[in-house]
């Protein structure tokens, strides 16, 4: 079943006072997000991707087009029971502590005031706020709110949760925390869809990703498709490797690269069309030993850059600047 | 329900935590608790300029209040985005404004609760010290618990404001709707003048145009009856209800329209 289900959504606003133009800050997007997976949404600056959000929670309404969140339209009542949201660079009631915070939102959901309390203090541990939590939250630094909005998100164990730049804000622990966090969702079963400027995070946590630009979906699907025909080639470590005979491969097209690593290892460049294991094999033959043999794939930031220009380009071309 | 009533308490317990509003409070207890010295100035004894007094000042000080706490708080709520994470809750829109307003009012009719204790206490004070003689002369008790009712059309009165400024604040800035809140009040307090316009003008269309007016713009002069509880002449109890009831009924509509706006609106 589909998690998140979006139909040629479409956003217009009309910028300039005098004489508006249309803008569209997201233009079709269709996307289907499946139960249990963790969802990357990613794009530059300004692509679209807090508007989708933000329609995806009936904050703002689609010019055209539609989007089911579990089923049934996005903003129904029941919907809104079984998600949870955490918005970009949140903000909330700066006269509540932390906790009176959670509480309030939990009390929305039924709880009573027992379980409200006990939710509250649960996921303030869970997002590492500590004492701070009887703080008003106007004494709260950037990356405490974000946290304290991690955590409101999940004050209903929702089946979907929606985080709009979750790393956002927060320190190298935090991060790590926040990754961990979202693969503990997964193992439960929650859906989790989340934008981010920090590729090598949707790299480590998602199943799939979309790449937007321009309010335009670029390219998506599951991040092994995307990432897999872009293996450039293998990077072995080997030592003991005699000069002689790497001198002897080096001239051969067996091996493109060699980088001395101290120690007598040396750092060995594989090209894509000879299988790494001959290689390999005829080395150890040679007296080395192996220390460790890896995929050379461009990452996640390599394909966003090249798919993100070469949109630009094809959108220079529809528009041609005079 | 549930949710209304939950956003009514946060809404309540925001404003607990405002200083300014306790300052506006303090502000009027103390102005009803001196104006006893101007009953000892007047040397007449006359209850009634201090009974006048007190009652403006519940009335002015209550306009402060609805409109400071009205036009701020829905507004306020978009502008920083903490309606963002609200809204995914599930709570619909119009529970949303109902709550607030719910709020509001509940903080309105706590600080009415304290002024008319302050002004209350004030009245037995100067019955009490006061020799038998001059209390026999006046025309109602210090005390006079007919005064109740002028507080409590203030009261609806006051409930209005806040349902118009919070009406405003669905779309617009605390600035423009305290602009547009105080003028309709006092278009309202001159809104009987328009339904004799005939009187002073001939031309068939301005005098429709006056009628319309009439009856779209709320009346706030008929909420208005300080002076006969002061004069001590009798306000009639179906006066009361009528005037009551054409309070609430014109808060359901203004609610209902800003219930409609809001829920329509994109937040930005
Ligand atoms: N209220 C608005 N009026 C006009 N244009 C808007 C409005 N809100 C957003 N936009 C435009 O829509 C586009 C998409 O904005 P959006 O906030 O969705 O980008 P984003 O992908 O979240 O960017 P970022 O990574 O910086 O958060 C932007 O070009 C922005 O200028
Ligand atoms: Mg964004």
């Amino acid at each position: 079943m589909n998690a998140i289900r979006i139909e040629a959504l479409t956003k217009r606003y009309n910028v300039g006072f005098w004489r508006p133009r249309p803008y569209l800050a997201l233009d079709g997007l269709t996307l289907q997000v499946a139960a249990g997976e963790v969802f990357g949404f990613l794009g530059p600056n300004g692509s679209g991707k807090t508007t989708t959000l933000k329609l995806l929670m009936q904050l703002i309404f689609p010019t055209s087009g539609s989007a089911e969140i579990l089923g049934r339209p996005a903003g129904d009542a029941a919907v809104k029971r079984r998600i949870g949201y955490l918005p970009e660079h949140p903000y909330f009631y700066d006269y509540l502590t932390a906790e009176e915070l959670l509480a309030y939102f939990a009390g929305l959901f039924g709880y009573a005031a027992a379980e409200r309390r006990r939710r509250a203090s649960a996921l303030l541990d869970e997002v590492g706020i500590g004492a701070e939590r009887r703080f008003p939250l106007r004494k709260f630094s950037k990356g405490m709110l974000q946290r304290v909005g991690i955590a409101q998100a999940l004050i209903n164990d929702p089946d979907v949760v929606f985080f709009d730049e979750p790393m956002s804000g927060l320190d190298p622990l935090g991060r790590r925390e926040i990754r961990n966090l979202i693969l503990r969702l997964r193992d439960r079963g929650c859906t989790v869809f989340f934008s981010s400027h920090v590729l090598s995070d949707a790299e480590a946590l998602c199943s799939r990703v979309a790449i937007l630009a321009g309010g335009r979906l670029i390219a998506g699907g599951p991040l092994s498709e995307l990432l897999a025909f872009q293996v450039r080639g293998w990077e072995l470590l080997m030592s003991g490797l005699d000069a002689a005979v790497l001198e002897r491969f080096r001239s051969g097209p067996a091996i493109t690269g060699a980088t001395p690593l101290g120690g007598g290892r040396f750092a060995l460049e594989l090209p894509l069309g000879i299988p790494p294991e001959r290689t390999l094999a005829e080395l150890v033959a040679e007296g080395a030993q192996l220390v460790s043999l890896t995929p050379i794939r461009d990452t996640l930031e390599d394909v966003f850059v090249e798919r993100v220009a070469a949109a630009a380009r094809s959108r220079r071309l529809e528009h041609p600047q005079p | 329900m549930r949710a209304v009533r939950h956003i009514a308490v946060n809404v309540f317990r925001e404003s607990v935590r405002d200083k300014v509003l306790y300052s506006l409070v303090l502000f009027a207890v103390l102005l009803i608790a001196t104006s006893y010295l101007l009953g000892q100035l007047t040397a007449g004894q006359d209850i009634k300029i201090i009974k006048d007094l007190g009652l403006a000042s519940i009335s002015v000080f209550g306009l402060l209040i609805a409109v400071f706490i009205g036009i701020g708080l829905v507004w306020k709520e978009v502008e920083r985005r903490s309606i963002y994470s609200l809204l995914a809750k599930p709570i619909s829109r119009a529970e949303f404004v109902l709550g607030k307003y719910a709020g509001l009012v509940l903080t309105l009719l706590v600080n009415i609760g304290v002024m008319t204790i302050a002004f209350y206490a004030v009245l037995v004070y100067l019955g009490w010290r006061e020799i038998p003689e001059v209390r026999e002369a006046w025309p109602a008790p210090a005390a006079d618990p007919a005064m109740l009712g002028a507080i409590g059309l203030i009261a609806i009165e006051l409930m209005l404001v806040t349902a118009i400024a919070l009406f405003f604040s669905t779309f617009s800035s605390p600035f423009l709707s305290a602009v547009l809140t105080l003028g309709l009040w006092v278009v309202g307090h001159f809104n009987a003048d328009l339904r004799d316009f005939e009187a002073v003008v001939e031309s068939r269309p301005a005098v429709w145009l006056a009628r319309t007016l009439y009856y779209v713009l709320p009346n706030f002069s008929a909420f208005d009856i300080k002076a006969q509880v002061v004069h001590a002449q009798p306000v009639g109890v179906g006066y009361l209800a009528q005037t009551a009831i054409y309070g609430l009924v014109y808060i359901a509509l203004v609610l209902v329209g800003a219930a409609v706006v809001f829920s329509r609106r994109d937040f930005k």
